[in-house]
C-alpha cells in the first residue's frame, strides 16, 4: 500500500476545502440556515407536528441529507474532474499507485468534507430547534455510509463528465429533485396511496427515512430496508468504479 | 553499458485505428542522454506515455530497470520522472505544495530539505509560496521539472523540455540536464530543436509514423550520414558553371561568388584533389576556403523524407 500517495492526495484535496472556505462550508451552511428560517420557523410554526415531532425538528435529518448528498457528489466529481480538465491527471496515472489508493485519496477527502458539513449543519440546527438524537451510533453510521456512497457516485460522474455542464447535470436535475421528493420536508405517509407507492422507487426515501429514524425513531420504511437499499447502491457504485479502473474508461487511452 | 529500459515488439493502436507505434524495439542505456527525434505525430509522446503508464500498450513488453511496466508497475514507475510537453499545472496551488504532492504520489516520505535543494537548483526557491498561475511560462516549465525530480528518479523523461522558452533559459536547461547526468540519472528527451539533441545527446533515435527508423550514437550518425561542404570564395562572380564542373554536388551561391562542393568523407569516390584539379584546369582562382559538417537537422530531414 502506497500510504504516502493516499495521504498526499487526501491532504491536497482537503487543502482545497480550507482554501475555499466560503464556497466549501459557509455556502451550504448558509443555505441550510435559510431553510430552517423559512420552513422551520416562518412556515413551520403554523404546521402541526408530525407524529409528535415538531416540524422544525422533523426536517433536520432531511436538510442534513440534502447537503451531504449534494456536497459528496460535487466534491468528489470536481476533485477528479479538475485534474482531468487541466491535464495534471498525468501525474496520478504515472505514479506508483493503485486505483484503490487513488479512490481512497479522492473519495476519502470528499466524504470527509461532507461529514464536516453534515456535522456543522447538525450543530447549527441546535440553535433553531430542540431535539435529542435517539440512536447516535446509527446516525453516524448512516451519515458515513451516505457520504462514502455518494462520494463514490460523484467520482463516477467526475470521470464520466467531459464538461463543467455535465458535472452539474446529475446533482441539479436528479439528486436535488429526488431529495425534495424523498421526504426531506414531509413524511411520505402524508401522501395519497398512489404517490406513496411511487415514492418507494426513490432511493433517497430510504436514506432519509433511516437517518430520521436514528433521530426520532420515526421512519417511513423499516430500518433494515433502509440499510439494505444504501448497501445495494454502495455496491453498485463500487462495481461501476471497479469497471472504470479495469477498462481505463476516460482515464487511459 | 547496462540497459535501463527495454522495449520489445511494442505496438500501440488507438481506438480509432491509428497505429501510433509499430514494432518498436529499443534499449536505453543506464546513465545516457538519449534524444528521440521525429516530426509531429510520429509517436514520441505515445512511446513515453506507454513507458510511464499513462497509455496502455496494445502489444509488446516494456521493462524499466528489469521491472515490467504492467506486472511490476509500482517498482517501474517509482524510478521514473516525467516532464510533460504541455504546461499542465495546478494553477491555484503554490509551488511548494505541488512539488510536495508529487513526492508523496511517488511513495516517498516528506523531505523538506530535498525539496528546498531542488527548488534552489531550479531558481524557484524565492517563488515557493507563489501560486503557479502567477509564474511565467519558463518558471512553470521549471516547476514541472521540480515535480518530476521531487522523488529522486533514476530515469527522467523530458518531453519537449525547451518548447516555448527563451534562449537563455534553454541554455540553462541544457546545463541542468548535463548536471543531472553527472548524478547518474538516465535522460530521455524528445525535441523539435535538433540543435538540442546535437548539443546534449549521446545517442539519437529517429521515429517516423510510429516506426523507429534509426538508433545510433550521435557522433557515429553524423559521421555516417553526414556530408561535408567545401566552400570556395571566388574573387569574381561566376555566372555559370563550366561544363566539366556541372555536377549535382557542385553549385554556385552568393551571386556566383561562392562555389560549394559537397562530398562524403567516407566515400572512396570523392576526392578533394580532383575538385582542385578541375578548378585549376578551368583557370579558376580563389580567395578563401571553408568547410562545414552537415548538421543533425539536415540528417534528420533526409531520414524522415526517405
Amino acid at each position: 500500500m502506497n500510504f504516502y500517495a493516499v495521504k498526499a492526495i487526501y491532504k491536497f484535496e482537503m487543502a482545497r476545502m480550507w482554501r475555499t472556505l466560503g464556497q466549501s462550508i459557509a455556502s451550504p451552511v448558509l443555505s441550510t440556515v435559510l431553510y430552517f428560517i423559512v420552513f422551520g420557523s416562518a412556515i413551520g410554526s403554523r404546521i402541526d407536528g408530525i407524529d409528535g415531532i415538531s416540524y422544525g425538528a422533523f426536517i433536520v435529518p432531511g436538510l442534513i441529507m440534502l447537503s451531504v448528498l449534494n456536497q459528496s457528489i460535487s466534491n468528489a466529481s470536481f476533485g477528479i474532474y479538475f485534474p482531468r480538465f487541466t491535464g495534471t491527471i498525468y501525474e496520478v496515472l504515472s505514479a506508483p499507485i493503485s486505483f484503490v489508493e487513488i479512490l481512497l485519496g479522492y473519495v476519502g477527502a470528499a466524504a470527509s468534507k461532507s461529514l464536516v458539513i453534515g456535522t456543522i449543519i447538525l450543530l447549527t440546527s441546535g440553535f433553531f430547534v430542540d431535539m435529542e438524537i435517539q440512536h447516535p451510533f446509527w446516525m453516524i453510521l448512516f451519515l458515513v455510509l451516505t457520504s462514502v456512497t455518494f462520494s463514490l457516485f460523484g467520482f463516477i460522474i467526475g470521470i464520466w463528465a467531459d464538461g463543467f455542464e455535465k458535472l452539474q447535470v446529475i446533482p441539479l436535475l436528479v439528486i436535488t429533485p429526488l431529495t425534495f421528493l424523498g421526504g426531506a420536508f414531509y413524511s411520505i405517509n402524508m401522501l395519497p396511496p398512489l404517490w406513496q407507492k411511487i415514492s418507494l422507487a426513490n432511493p433517497v426515501v430510504y436514506l432519509i427515512s433511516g437517518f430520521r429514524w436514528s433521530f426520532f425513531e420515526h421512519s417511513d420504511v423499516s430500518l433494515g430496508v433502509s440499510l439494505a437499499m444504501i448497501s445495494i447502491f454502495l455496491l453498485l457504485c463500487i462495481s461501476a468504479v471497479a469497471w472504470i479502473f479495469k477498462t481505463g474508461y476516460k482515464l487511459k487511452a | 553499458m547496462k540497459s535501463v529500459i527495454q522495449m520489445k515488439q511494442l505496438n500501440k493502436v488507438y481506438e480509432d485505428g491509428f497505429q501510433a507505434l509499430s514494432d518498436i524495439n529499443l534499449e536505453i542505456r543506464k546513465g545516457e542522454i538519449f534524444a528521440l527525434l521525429g516530426p509531429n505525430g510520429a509517436g514520441k509522446t505515445t512511446m513515453i506515455s506507454v513507458i510511464c503508464g499513462i497509455v496502455n500498450p496494445t502489444s509488446g513488453t516494456v521493462t524499466v530497470d528489469g521491472y515490467d511496466i504492467i506486472k511490476d508497475y509500482r517498482a517501474s514507475r517509482a524510478i521514473i520522472g516525467l516532464v510533460p510537453q504541455e504546461l499542465t499545472t495546478e494553477a491555484f496551488e503554490t509551488v511548494w505544495n505541488t512539488v510536495s504532492l508529487s513526492r508523496g504520489l511517488f511513495g516517498k516520505a516528506p523531505n523538506p530539505e530535498y525539496i528546498e535543494k531542488t527548488l534552489k537548483a531550479l531558481s524557484l526557491w524565492d517563488k515557493k509560496d507563489n501560486k503557479i498561475m502567477t509564474l511565467s511560462g519558463g518558471m512553470k516549465r521549471r516547476v514541472l521539472i521540480a515535480k518530476a525530480l521531487s522523488h529522486e528518479p533514476e530515469v527522467l523523461f523530458l518531453d519537449e523540455p525547451t518548447a516555448g522558452v527563451d534562449v537563455d533559459l534553454r541554455k540553462g536547461m541544457w546545463s541542468l540536464v548535463h548536471e543531472l547526468r553527472q548524478t547518474g540519472v538516465t535522460i530521455i528527451l524528445t525535441t523539435h530543436y535538433i540543435e538540442e539533441a546535437e548539443e546534449m545527446a549521446d545517442r539519437v533515435g529517429v521515429i517516423n509514423k510510429g516506426r523507429l527508423i534509426v538508433v545510433e550514437e550521435k557522433n557515429e550518425l553524423m559521421k555516417k550520414m553526414g556530408s561535408k561542404t567545401l566552400s570556395v570564395q571566388l574573387p569574381f562572380s561566376m555566372r555559370e558553371l563550366p561544363e566539366d564542373l556541372k555536377s549535382k554536388r557542385i553549385d554556385l551561391e552568393a551571386d556566383g561568388k561562392v562555389l560549394n562542393y559537397t562530398y562524403d568523407t567516407q566515400s572512396e569516390e570523392d576526392d578533394i584533389c580532383d575538385f582542385f584539379d578541375l578548378l585549376k584546369q578551368n583557370g579558376i582562382s580563389f580567395k578563401d576556403i571553408t568547410t562545414k559538417q552537415s548538421s543533425l537537422e539536415e540528417i534528420f530531414v533526409s531520414l524522415v523524407n526517405k
